[in-house]
């Protein structure tokens, strides 16, 4: 491969990570919205419960943890990567995946709950708002763990190549990011909305 | 079978004539394309040569296509509610009932804003940009096909309902509780819903991707501040894409949340708020002004750059007011509702902020104005076009500070005025812009003129077609007639007015009729109107490639050292330099997996509206499927030799 290549190839893997800062700014928007929607709606409890009645802070907490502690995970995975330890970066993602599986399993678990409480999203604009605002977070997590899926199949079946290598860097971006959002969920819906 | 077909049922085939008539027309238009690609055995051209291809060239000429057929297809629409207006129900002659014509003024709005405006728009970026900046292509072709097909499907779904269903009756933006389950239960509203989330998914794609284009493609030497001003607008639209249409993403999920699980965001009970749909959409849907028209600002500083055979005046003070616009549109969209009673204050914010950015669109105009002053101006009709722009968009531009006074806009609000006025601004600015466009860069890519006889033609008709079709809907306004209105009683004295405006509507049509006529009788006679690269003396560096491009478009990328590059290399003599030698290029290779996202996210749609679950669970399978396939490939892009590109030049060179 000549140089010129290179450096076009170069240039691809630089203009793919802007473009997915970008595609991160505009899913930032995306969550703004939703947290405004939150803030507006979060009185329209309708009679209904509000957030101080159905938080179970402690849970949440538990929660909060497993996917603090994922974020970090997948920053070992990448460093091992890097260094190209090819066993180490796939025991590290494999970590990852487990936890964000119980990430949202137990954020399922607590939707469960407080549906069979009757205090589904149907119930007042308050649940409407909170539960999409969490479950778009959750449906991230989803996306997250499907695309770790395919990097650690690619990475089980070929060598690395610096495609992948790209590609795994994006997936960790992606993975802070909603780390950062859940940060903003837990202490403005959490945690604020169990002090009102 | 109901779970099998959902609602669907065959009653929901049956349409009151007119309906019945577009869609069987539609239907016929479509089995006789197919039936005429089977017949010229064209099915693999096509495929290997427009529905794969990641070429922007060509990704932009079918923009363009599906954009004029929609023109068309709103243009009928906006005739049918003339003509409701005009004849009045005298002597009980009702030519459309109010539902109807409620189902097709908001297929109106929608269709022109997404279908046409967003289209054309898209389609001019396709093929300026990446010329323009001096690049061969996009910065995520791959990406550039799903948002064309993802925009495709939309299409597709907003026109469903001519044959099958109903369309939303809720205006082009659905508020609620108008377009809540309760007042909306059929299946309009969700049509509505899902072909503007799917189109404006592929928007918000587009607009990251040539954001990224513009930012990271620039031939080498060329700063932002030597960017041309067209790619300046570009970048400010592409920057509202990207924080406007998460907005619009959010906004129809929560109101399609509302209709197909329950959920109370914008209901009048259990807490809901029908004003904060009318805050959210109206976020997304100011700077949307401002995404289409600012485009229509960059292709005329070129054209007007161009014609006055001058640099565009006050470069720098075009950038600021780009950059202004972009950043003030995001703070005044409250003027859409001053009447919704936010208080006096907030209102009162919102009117100055509003005042506010004429500025910047007023630096502009004088700019343009200055450009022309003492050039040596050719009324050609791209130049036309812009002369009638500043006319009309002037007005538009007037008027809309008038209803920026909260307290005058109690009266103004929701009239014919001020129908008039966005229509001046949407017509008069961006679809005039196109227009020139289409003019300016045509021969561009097709080696051969538009007809300047018919194009003059067609620039005199629309023009007095639009004064006169929104003229008097400014007097209306002001006696007080209300938009949507489908009769008024005789004894107003209206019906003078909308005779009028219905005369100016058939002016238009004429002017519609001799742009297809213009179109056709310049591909007749092609070889008289053929031309070399240059046919207009330009500026800018897509000028300085052959004409036609060829599919790598520059053999070798340009240096760019000034402002208006090519008119430098032509001052310079270096137009006809070769190089020594050619290198290999590389280009994106064809991709079916566009198409493919594309025809099953309209599956997905028509599957949500109609509440058939299995079929929904399948598309999106196969869009995850395809677009995992899709992402993981590595092997993306095909060699073209530099032998090949030497023989091409030598060839292009000689004829």
């Amino acid at each position: 491969m000549d140089i010129s290549r290179q450096k076009a190839e170069q240039e691809t893997l630089q203009r793919k990570s802007i473009g997915f800062w970008i595609y991160l700014m505009t899913d930032c928007v995306l969550f703004a919205t939703l947290f405004a929607v939150f803030a507006v709606l979060r009185p329209g409890t309708a009679g209904g419960p509000s957030g101080a009645d159905i938080f179970d802070l402690p849970f949440v907490l538990v929660e909060t943890m497993v996917l603090l502690v994922s974020s970090f995970t997948v920053g070992l995975g990448l460093l091992a990567a890097r260094y190209g330890y090819k066993r180490q970066a796939i025991a590290w993602l494999v970590v990852t995946f487990l936890l964000g599986i119980t990430f949202l399993v137990m954020e399922i678990s607590e939707f469960r709950h407080l549906i069979a409480e009757g205090d589904g999203w149907q119930r007042s604009a308050f649940l409407s708002s909170y539960f999409t605002l969490v479950a778009t977070h959750g449906l991230h997590i989803a996306v997250g763990l499907l695309w770790m899926l395919v990097v650690i199949i690619r990475l089980i079946r070929f060598n690395f190549k610096h495609t992948d290598l790209g590609r795994l860097s994006l997936l960790s971006l992606f993975w802070h990011f909603l780390d950062v959002i859940w940060i903003f969920i837990f202490s403005i819906v959490y945690l604020m909305g169990s002090l009102s | 079978m109901q779970t099998l077909f959902g609602r669907l049922t065959p009653q929901d085939f049956v349409h009151d004539p007119i309906m019945a008539g577009a869609g069987i027309a539609m239907v016929g238009a479509l089995i006789l394309a197919i039936a005429a690609v089977t017949f010229f055995k064209k099915w693999k051209w096509l495929w290997q040569n427009w529905i794969t291809s990641l070429d922007p060239k060509k990704i932009g000429i079918m923009y363009i296509i599906v954009s004029i057929i929609m023109l068309l297809r709103g243009f009928g629409d906006a005739l049918l509610l003339r003509a409701q207006q005009v004849v009045n129900d005298a002597n009980g002659v009702e030519i459309l009932s109010s539902d109807h014509f409620q189902q097709i003024f908001s297929a109106h709005g929608s269709i022109m804003i997404f279908f046409v405006a967003m289209g054309l728009v898209f389609g001019v970026f396709n093929l300026i940009l990446p010329q323009q900046l001096g690049s061969r292509d996009v910065a995520f072709p791959f990406l550039n096909s799903v948002s064309f097909w993802l925009f495709f499907a939309g299409m597709i779904i907003i026109n469903m309902p001519l044959v099958v269903g109903e369309f939303s009756n809720a205006g082009w933006l659905a508020y609620p509780p108008l377009s809540g389950l309760q007042y909306n239960p059929g299946t309009g509203v969700d049509y509505w819903i899902w072909s503007l989330q799917i189109a404006g998914i592929g928007s918000l794609l587009s607009g990251i991707n040539f954001f990224v284009t513009i930012l990271k493609m620039r031939a080498p030497g060329m700063g932002l501040m030597k960017m041309p001003i067209f790619a300046w607008s570009a970048l400010g639209s592409t920057a509202l894409i990207m924080f406007a249409f998460p907005i619009l993403t959010v906004t129809l999920a929560l109101l399609s949340l509302d209709r197909l699980i329950d959920t109370n965001f914008f209901t009048t009970t259990l807490g809901g708020s029908a004003m904060l749909y009318i805050n959210l959409i109206w976020a997304w849907g100011h700077p949307e002004v401002y995404i289409l028209v600012l485009p229509a600002f960059g292709i005329f500083s070129e054209v007007v750059a161009t014609f006055s055979g001058k640099k565009l005046f006050g470069y720098t003070s075009m950038v600021l007011a780009i950059i202004a616009i972009t950043i003030l549109s995001f703070t005044v969209w409250l003027h859409h509702f001053f009447t919704m009673g936010a208080g006096a204050d907030v209102n009162t914010f919102f009117g100055i902020m509003t005042m506010i950015i004429a500025i910047p669109t007023g630096v502009k105009v004088f700019n343009w104005i200055f450009t022309m002053y003492r050039g040596r101006v050719r009324f050609t009709t791209p130049m036309l076009w812009f002369m009638g722009f500043i006319v009309t968009f002037t007005i538009g531009g007037l008027t809309g500070v008038m209803m920026s006074v909260p307290a005058a806009d109690f009266q103004f609000h929701n009239s014919l005025f001020l129908v008039a006025h966005f229509h001046n601004m949407i017509v008069g600015g961006v679809l005039f812009g196109v227009f020139a466009a289409f003019t300016y860069w045509f021969p561009k890519f097709t080696g051969f003129m538009l007809n300047e006889r018919l194009g003059k033609m067609a620039f005199w008709s629309w023009l007095v077609g639009f004064i006169l079709a929104f003229g008097p809907l400014y007097i209306l306004g002001f006696m007080g007639a209300i938009r949507r209105m489908d009769h008024y009683d005789p004894s107003l004295g209206w019906q003078g007015l909308f005779i009028v405006a219905g005369v100016g509507i058939l002016f238009m049509g004429l002017g519609v009729l001799f742009q297809l006529a213009q179109v056709a009788y310049s591909i007749w006679k092609r070889k008289e109107h053929a031309v070399g690269p240059d046919p207009w003396n330009a500026r800018t560096l897509e000028w300085a490639t052959a004409t036609p491009p060829a599919e790598y478009v520059f053999a070798t990328i340009p240096t760019v050292t000034t402002r208006d590059a090519f008119w430098q290399m032509k001052k310079d003599h270096k137009t006809n330099d070769r190089p020594e030698h050619y290198e290999d290029i590389w280009l994106p290779k064809n991709r079916s997996e566009g198409f493919i996202v594309g025809m099953a996210a309209l599956v997905f749609g028509a599957a949500v509206v109609w509440h058939i679950w299995w079929l929904l669970i399948v598309s999106l399978l196969i869009v995850i499927v395809v677009l995992v396939v899709a992402l993981t490939r590595d092997d993306t892009e095909k060699r073209i030799p530099a032998e090949e590109i030497a023989r091409e030049e030598l060839r292009r060179a000689t004829v």
